[in-house]
């Protein structure tokens, strides 16, 4: 596309249009059908984090192209126009706006980053366009005020970190010291103070010999690792991902780390393939979500193994968890126009507002489980947390003696804020916990 | 003798009358022209909005770089402006007010780090700028209770003159602030360039100690460059802040510091207007080559600035002046 | 006062000892980064901010060539001669592309230009990178698996470190220090370079030719930071965006340095090591800020860097 083509073409449009595209706003209008679905997504394409938006991407792009193959969503074509959110939210809240304005995006589908959700999700409110929330984890979002034009497609911090923290209770009940270390960002800080107001609440009198806040993207922890073996903490947290999590592995495993402390990792999953046999086996790896190339009862095994097979098929590696979320956003996407379109009868196309309605309280299904999005917007998915160990089937560690947590157990009501729910937990909450999974 | 110290000398002299008319005239048509654009394509009004934003902090690199001094941490006064608005705006919404608070808390810093810096020259006065921008940075991100790291800070919703208004009329408030508050700067510049003290920053450049010969504290002329470039940046983050209505710590990141220098040499360091047209020009290229291939803009960004460089050392500006002049002759 | 300083060390004395151990690993890191730069900077005069793209290229290169030996089926020290070879690459192949075809051109033009330029050459690399090595982690640590560990008492504990950490990191650090420092002083080519660090003008009045030492130099440069990063590489996962932080940290070293200085390099990486270890045990807020606090401070005490020399000025 060059610059001097749209400049035309715009120039076209605002004499045709005149005045009237300087208040279309929110529109309430009949929609016409339109000839294709355009999606809006905005990844990680550049910098560290791109080890998530990238597969991510590659996820859409083959699911796009399978969606199209059969006929696309309502007999349209879906096409979608990626944004890297790297250059930072002053860039992404124009190029938010660039999809919705410029590009005609009927849905947008937001951000890996935390930081990014928060500025795009008010975003939303103000142009009144469907986004899904198809990735970030910050519990801020729903819990300081309401986005009605916002939904999010899978769990968030708050079951991804009481999750493990209850598989923790139950596997060693009797630790007595804890050390953390997590990358410095929202994401570490937040998860840390979750998984304290949980920890105090459900289990008083636990000592914190070390909180350790490394840079994030840092390089190097030789420091901090000799720190955690002088200190010979019972459990250490680490909800650190990407490259940050391998290197802190690596260097920990060589030292032996793991052998005197039991290592808690809530988002493990997106490393092990890169960590193949360097994973220490017996410590508690979560997924953020149920997800795992291992799960012994999903609801779909069919579609699990399609989605994984014809990944592995084209890009020549396992999925992780990213790539997870990004078809659970587009399965949540095709389940809320078929709703919608079904509301609407032969020939109709729904509005912006008539397919936000049709996001709440949406059930649709994934290979694994299902989900609901509340009617907060938040979706409740189920937690996976187990201990690596490795089998002949993989040449990656995945999680056994799985226990499955049930979304609403692990998430916060409605309403409520994280910290002050988590706070209120009562040690016997772990008697609930069920039982590993069978498999 | 190199060729640069031959275009310092005609710089030196100050624009003459003709010069001075078609940067006039060139600036006019500018703004005509983004009016008509932002009014043409709604999207790239916010686009254009934050150009203009930081084509007024770019105007202090644009001081800075008369006494031949680089700033490699100048956005840490565009994050001070930004966090400014973000921290006072749930207090006190009103535009009006957060903008000269804004330039003021900047303008501050601006004149403690001044006092510093302006001890040192080239790649310590950069590197200096580099290591201050870093440590507000960090603090930024480590001081997650405040400012809440990395996830940045959402700006509460803002009145204009008491007035709380629509999105779309909101959007063209700020574009018009925006264009009125570059407009008046741009003027500023003009004139303090042509200023005594305006003309001594060429001074530190070329040698420095004739300048103090004549009487003339090179301190004393930088740290005024200084501060009034910390005051711009002030201003301009303040716009972004309120523009993009998000503010993170990525604003004060030593590549953020690159990109304002970037936009400087983008749009020709020869005229109050180039800062302007490079951030146009960089905002531009940014969007579009976003859009056209999403995970290669960087390449793309630096490219554009080696063909620039390589081919067109006075930037934007020395292209569209030189094409002028060639018209009107 | 003092009472209390010796009781804090009686009881924070060993994990004190620890923290000189890491420090000295981490500064040995950031030297190889940063004494490349500095060379660069005392001959060439330009702030190259491509120096962290070198750094990761050379990384991403070793690792690269240590997993091709590691499938050829090579024993494990073979990951040292792909350490070696991904430094020679760089230096021998990309520095003189990169001096030939861009540097050369902006000789002469101002500062901010030269400097831009490698900030364009930096975001170029970036890309490039990415296109080359994919954006997820890339490992190799068969040199740091090869020598094992060793375990250093710790009161009635133990706590093991690996002896590539302990012993090749600092060593190789040392033994570049003490090579670079005969080749400047000792050698004709050395002196060269150190003459037209010192005044360029005087040096090629002299008949040398400041182009080919220009181009000698850069490349030199370019293998120090590839050799850099290639030590880093067999404890660390290469990831994208992994030069932009190195290169930010070695800015700040050449400027305490002083312009051009080896030994200013080595002594402010040593400070910057320790005091960051010391920071991670006793006040883990502050450690990101440590080496920009150093730099500052020098500064203020001394204006032209540790070992810089007070430049004449010009009326």
């Amino acid at each position: 596309m060059t610059e001097a083509v749209t400049r035309r073409a715009a120039m076209l449009g605002a004499a045709a249009t005149s005045g009237a595209l300087l208040f279309a706003g929110g529109n309430a209008r009949a929609q016409a059908k339109p000839t294709e679905l355009r999606v809006g997504i905005t990844t990680f394409l550049s910098g560290p984090a791109s080890v998530f938006g990238v597969p991510a991407r590659q996820a859409a792009e083959l699911l796009f192209e399978e969606i199209n193959k059969a006929g696309g969503i309502g007999g349209i074509p879906v096409r979608a126009f990626f944004v890297d959110e790297a250059p930072g939210t002053d860039h992404l809240v124009g190029e938010y706006r660039r999809l919705v304005q410029n590009e005609g995006c009927q849905i947008i589908l937001a951000s890996i980053s935390s930081g990014s959700c928060l500025a795009c999700t008010p975003l939303s409110d103000e142009m009144k366009k469907t986004t899904l929330l198809w990735d970030c984890g910050t519990q801020r979002i729903f819990e300081e005020g309401p986005h009605p034009w916002a939904f999010r497609t899978q769990g968030y911090g708050t079951p991804e970190v009481l999750a493990p923290l209850l598989y923790l209770l139950k596997h060693k009940p009797d630790f007595r010291t804890l050390a953390v270390i997590n990358q410095d960002y929202a994401w570490g800080r937040d998860s840390w103070e979750l998984w304290k107001a949980g920890m105090d609440a459900m289990k008083p009198g636990v000592r914190v010999v070390a909180e350790m806040f490394p840079r994030f993207g840092a390089t190097d922890y030789s420091t901090e690792v000799t720190r955690l073996l002088a200190a010979r903490p019972d459990v250490i947290l680490s909800t650190s991902w990407g490259g940050d999590l391998t290197t802190l592995i690596r260097q920990s495993t060589e030292r032996r780390l793991f052998e005197r402390s039991l290592f808690v990792m809530p988002i493990a999953e997106a490393s092990l393939p890169t960590l193949g046999r360097t994973m220490p086996a017996g410590h508690i790896i979560g997924a953020r979500g149920d997800h795992w190339n291992n799960h012994p009862a999903p609801k779909d095994p069919a579609r699990l193994k399609r989605l994984v097979d014809s990944y592995r098929a084209k890009y020549n590696e396992y999925p992780i968890y990213p790539v997870h979320h990004m078809a659970q956003a587009i399965s949540a996407m095709q389940a809320a126009y078929a709703k919608a379109l079904a509301a609407k009868g032969a020939g109709g196309w729904p509005n912006d507002l008539e397919l936000a309605n049709a996001f709440r309280g949406l059930t649709f299904d994934t290979p694994t489980s299902s989900i609901t999005l509340r009617e907060d917007g938040q979706g409740l998915e189920d937690q996976i947390v187990g201990l690596s160990s490795f089998n002949d089937k993989y040449p990656f560690a995945v999680p056994k003696d799985m226990i499955l947590f049930p979304a609403a157990m692990v998430s916060a009501p409605v309403g409520q804020k994280s910290t002050d729910w988590l706070k209120t937990l009562k040690p016997d909450f772990v008697a609930q916990v069920p039982a590993p999974m069978a498999g | 003798m190199t060729p640069s110290d031959d275009r310092g000398a005609e710089r030196r002299a100050g624009p003459k009358r003709p010069a001075l008319a078609r940067e006039t005239l060139l600036a006019i048509i500018g703004a005509l022209a983004l009016v008509l654009c932002a009014w043409a394509i709604p999207w790239l009004k916010f686009v254009l909005t934050i150009a203009l934003a930081k084509g007024i902090a770019v105007l202090g690199i644009l001081l800075l770089l008369r006494a031949g001094q680089v700033s490699f941490g100048h956005s840490m006064f565009l994050a001070v402006g930004a966090y400014t608005v973000a921290f006072v705006a749930p207090g006190t919404p009103e535009v009006l007010l957060l903008l000269p608070l804004a330039a003021l808390l900047a303008a501050a810093l601006g004149l403690v780090i001044g006092l510093f810096v302006v001890r040192y020259r080239d790649i310590f006065f950069g590197m200096l700028n580099l290591a201050l921008s870093m440590v507000i940075y960090s603090l930024l991100e480590k001081m997650y209770a405040v400012t809440h790291g990395t996830d940045g800070i959402r700006v509460a919703g803002l009145t204009f003159a008491g007035q709380r208004l629509e999105r779309e009329v909101q959007e063209w408030a700020m574009f018009g602030i925006a264009l009125t508050l570059a407009v008046g700067f741009g003027l500023l510049v003009r004139a303090y360039l042509g200023s005594p003290m305006g003309r001594a920053l060429a001074g530190i450049k070329t040698r420095e100690t004739r300048l103090e010969f004549m009487g003339l504290s090179a301190r004393l002329v930088l740290l005024f460059a200084y501060v009034l470039s910390a005051l711009m940046g002030g201003v301009g983050g303040a716009l972004v802040a309120m523009t993009s209505r998000h503010v993170t710590p990525q604003l004060a990141y030593w590549t953020s510091s690159g990109e304002l220098v970037f936009i400087a040499i983008l749009g020709g360091a020869g005229s109050a207007l180039g800062p302007f047209l490079g951030a146009t020009a960089f905002e531009l290229v940014r969007v579009y080559a976003a859009a056209a291939v999403a995970d290669a803009w960087q390449m793309i960004l630096g490219g554009v600035l080696l063909v620039v460089i390589l081919f067109a050392p006075g930037g934007v500006w020395g292209i569209l002046s030189s094409k002028l002049k060639g018209r009107g002759a | 006062m003092p009472s209390t300083i010796i009781e804090w060390f009686s009881d924070n004395g060993l994990l004190f000892g620890l923290a000189l151990l890491d420090g000295l690993a981490y500064a040995a890191l950031v030297f190889m980064v940063a004494v490349g730069l500095n060379l660069v900077f005392g001959v060439l005069r330009i702030v190259n901010v491509a120096h962290g793209s070198l750094f990761a290229i050379g990384a991403y290169t070793a690792a690269s060539i240590g997993i091709f030996f590691a499938s050829l089926g090579l024993p494990m020290w073979a990951g040292y001669v792909a350490l070696v070879l991904s430094a020679l690459l760089v230096g021998a192949v990309l520095g003189p592309l990169i001096e030939k075809l861009l540097l050369r051109r902006i000789y002469g033009h101002e500062d901010v230009l030269q400097l831009l330029v490698t900030f364009a050459l930096f975001m170029i690399l970036e890309d490039v990178q990415k296109l080359i090595w994919g954006v997820q982690p890339i490992m190799q640590d068969a040199p740091m698996k090869f020598l094992g560990t060793v375990d250093i008492p710790f009161g009635d504990d133990f706590i093991p470190f690996t002896a590539y950490q302990l012993f090749v990191l600092p060593g190789v650090a040392v033994a570049t220090l003490a090579a670079l420092a005969w080749f400047l002083r000792r050698t004709l080519t050395g002196r060269v370079i150190v003459a037209v660090t010192t005044d360029k003008e005087a040096a090629t009045a002299m008949g040398i030719d400041a182009a080919k030492i220009m181009l000698l130099t850069f490349s030199f440069g370019a293998g120090l930071a590839a050799l850099g990063g290639a030590l880093a590489s067999p404890t660390t996962s290469l990831v994208p965006g992994v030069g932009a932080s190195t290169i930010v940290l070695s800015f700040a070293v050449v400027a305490t340095a002083g312009l051009g200085q080896i030994e200013g390099a080595a002594l402010t990486s040593l400070m910057i090591g320790l005091g960051r270890s010391i920071a991670v045990y006793f006040a883990p807020e502050f450690e990101v800020v440590v080496p920009y606090i150093i730099m500052v401070a020098v500064l203020l005490v001394r204006p032209q860097g540790l070992f810089g020399v007070l430049e004449t000025r010009r009326v």
